[in-house]
């Protein structure tokens, strides 16, 4: 579905606004300075935590790989995407592994690891409720925190009804209880389980995952496996942080001072213990990171925690939707993940669709100037283009632009001439049968201000000589 | 000697919106400053480095920066140019510190309309008069670059016979956001539309800003759905007696 389309479906614009509104509200509610004086302190702290560890980060992974082989466990660094369907794939071979459970990772989605696991025959099932719903339908998360937040509930009783063979179900409870049902035999087969991470702590050794449903701690300890896959910049340094970090991320994403879950997971099961896996893996994916840490102007788009904050903020998202954004990561954030991490000029558009609003940057827990890296790499497409001899005209119009701008003689003239051709509120420009594309939408949106018949410059003279 | 202030009207109020300059003119000098209007002044530069072409940009700048270096103060038409100026110049030659330090000094003087009201001039009252509903809407950058956000009130709050009604998502964008309302017409439009409908909420007849790039859009919609709703500069209404 274009953003054209989206814009005119207004049963979508309903759900996309009414859902994010709802999160926009339990937000401002958790954050309000009676429940959380110390909100912007915190903001703060977190932000020179994430600073201070991106900056650090080879110390921080040598640490965090010691304790979790003090603990079991064994971390797998991983340069790219392959290299995590390779570790996966051989393990499920050795050990004979066929069925996978799955809780809710934007960082599996972003390497396409399902995809990847089902074309070698293996059966990756997602347990979170949104990802298993959109699992089933065959689509890419809506949103980084509620994957299936354009899906209506009527439209998930015919998914339901139609890939389970169940009869058709409204009410959303019942609709869980079904979910629920499935995946519950599902758990009990599993051979591997594969979560995410939402912190990884260097000083403990300890992978921390926060949820809603208890489908992670499901994931985590009833398979004899556990495989938790996580980008690299997901390290803070000690268990202390999480205090911070965890009020921040709760209350930013969906107003909760806690999530209902959140497992510290370190190392598999140890004697004497009943319950966890008999072997713990952690993930570390790199697929672009390092790269971007050696971008001192952008790389704090590595602290991201992703909460979704901006997203439900961002009055463009609110329009446009979670799919048509070229990449798993949606919303202000994807705006600028997107070109880092798959390429400048894979989509040279994306940072452009911005009015450069900046609310992200204020609701972001993290505050990463989102706007400003936005302007960044706006001025390194269009150096890109430069390089490759696009864009010319463009380029000509703002070097023109310049050049009228530094003579006000030529600037007042031009403001003439566009004064006389704006009589008549420019309305004339879109009935030409060649009036240029660009400005005969912006003409269908709204009007020309009248235009004015003398310019300011015009009438402080005339005011002057009185 | 009447102290002395130097307008930058920008290029939009220039050319477009006339009537908002010689408002902000007007009441400067009911509260006692002499203006200095430079007829050298064009623009910013905001178009070119919003767009990503930071050359072009860097030259306008520059120009400014010329134009306006013996300026006592400088008083801005608008929060978005402002925050270009005191906020953005100094992305522009982060690495020339000659430059810099003529950016700061001009940070240090550049104000933009209320704040300067407010903060220098300290006056909240310049004896406006004008019988209207009317809602505030909170241009983006003056809120969230510059942290403009009870002045503008404050200083409409004072107006005789005004009446001042918060809509519900003062905050949230109007779509224009210079060429990307071009490049992105109909989702601009669409942000606008979404925005006129919390403003049609409150019942008020008149839109309040302190930026004319924001009223442009919103009045041009809600122009071209035939609404009776009108716009004004903080400017206008407070030079209205
Ligand atoms: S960029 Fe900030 S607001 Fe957006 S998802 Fe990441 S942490 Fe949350």
């Amino acid at each position: 579905m274009s953003i054209q389309e989206t814009l005119q479906d207004s049963k979508l614009q309903l759900a996309i606004y009414t859902a994010t509104g709802r999160l926009m509200d339990h937000r401002a509610n958790a954050i309000s300075p009676e429940l959380l004086p110390r909100y912007q302190e915190m903001r703060q702290h977190a932000h020179d935590l994430k600073k201070h560890t991106i900056e650090n980060l080879d110390h921080y992974m040598e640490e965090f790989e010691k304790n979790v082989i003090a603990h079991g466990g064994k971390v797998v660094f991983c340069k790219d995407a392959t290299e995590v369907s390779d570790f996966i794939l051989r393990l499920a071979k050795e050990r004979g592994a066929h069925l996978f459970v799955k809780s809710k990772s934007m960082t599996s989605e972003e390497i396409d690891l399902n995809e990847r696991m089902e074309h070698h025959g293996l059966e990756p099932v997602e347990t979170d409720l949104g990802e298993y719903i959109i699992q089933l339908a065959h689509q890419k998360p809506y949103h980084i925190v509620a994957p299936a937040l354009h899906m209506t509930r009527f439209q998930v009783a015919d998914l339901f009804t139609e890939k389970l063979g169940v009869p058709r179900e409204e009410v959303i409870e019942e609709q869980t209880m079904i979910a629920r049902r499935v995946l519950r035999e599902k758990f009990l087969a599993a051979d591997i389980g594969i979560t995410g991470a939402n912190f990884l702590v260097a000083d403990s050794g300890a992978v921390v995952v926060v949820e809603n449903e208890g489908n992670a701690r499901l994931t985590s300890s009833a398979p004899k496996i556990h495989i938790a896959v996580a980008g690299m910049e997901k390290l803070i340094p000690r268990a202390q942080d999480l205090a911070v970090m965890l009020g921040l991320l709760g209350r930013s994403a969906t107003g909760q001072a806690l999530t209902s879950y959140t497992s510290i997971l370190s190392g598999p099961k140890r004697p004497g213990e009943v319950d966890g896996p008999e072997e713990f893996y952690v993930v570390l994916l790199d697929a672009g990171r390092t790269k971007l840490l050696e971008d001192p102007e952008k790389r704090e788009s590595l602290y991201c925690i992703r909460c979704g904050a901006c997203l439900n903020h961002c009055p463009v998202y609110r329009k446009i939707g979670g799919h048509n954004y070229p990449w798993v990561y949606s919303g202000p954030i994807g705006k600028i993940l997107a070109p880092q991490f798959k390429g400048l000029m894979a989509d040279p558009w994306l940072p452009f669709a911005s009015s450069l609003c900046g609310v992200c940057a204020e609701v972001c827990p993290v505050k990463i100037d989102i706007p400003r890296v936005l302007l960044q790499l706006r001025s390194e497409i269009t150096e890109e283009k430069q390089r490759t001899n696009q864009g010319g005209l463009e380029r000509l119009a703002f070097k023109a632009f310049a050049w009228a701008m530094r003579r006000p003689w030529i600037y007042e003239w031009g403001g003439m001439m566009g004064a006389g051709l704006l009589g008549n509120g420019g309305r004339w420009i879109s009935e030409l049968p060649i009036a240029p594309g660009p400005v005969k939408a912006w003409l269908s949106q709204r009007h020309l201000p009248a235009p004015a018949v003398r310019s300011f410059r015009e009438q402080w003279r005339a005011r002057r000589t009185k | 000697m009447a102290k002395s202030v130097s307008l930058f009207v920008t290029c939009l109020v220039d050319q477009l919106f006339p009537p908002v300059g010689l408002a902000m003119a007007e009441v400067l000098e009911r509260i006692g400053y002499s203006i200095d209007f430079r007829q050298a002044q064009t623009c910013c530069g905001q178009p070119a480095f919003n767009s990503g072409h930071r050359e072009p940009a860097r030259d306008v700048a520059r120009y400014f920066l010329d134009t306006f270096e013996d300026a006592e103060f400088v008083v801005v038409a608008s929060g978005s140019c402002c925050s270009m100026i005191s906020h953005h110049y100094a992305d522009l030659f982060g690495s020339d510190s000659k430059m810099m330090d003529r950016v700061h000094a001009m940070e240090a003087k550049t104000y933009e309309f209320s704040r300067f009201l407010l903060d220098v001039a300290q006056v909240d009252d310049v004896g406006a008069r004008l019988n209207r509903v009317a809602t505030y809407h909170d241009s983006c950058h003056a809120l969230r670059e510059l942290g403009i956000k009870k002045g503008p009130r404050q200083l409409l709050s004072k107006v005789e016979g005004l009446e001042l009604r918060e809509m519900p998502v003062a905050e949230e964008c109007c779509g224009f956001g210079g060429t990307f309302s071009v490049k992105f017409a109909e989702l601009s439009g669409a942000m606008a539309n979404t925005k006129i409908e919390s403003i049609k909420q409150t019942g008020a007849d008149l839109v309040v800003s302190i930026d004319s790039s924001c009223l442009m859009q919103l009045e041009g919609t809600m122009r071209k759905q035939g609404l009776p709703i009108s716009t004004m500069h903080l400017a206008e209404v407070l030079a209205s007696r």
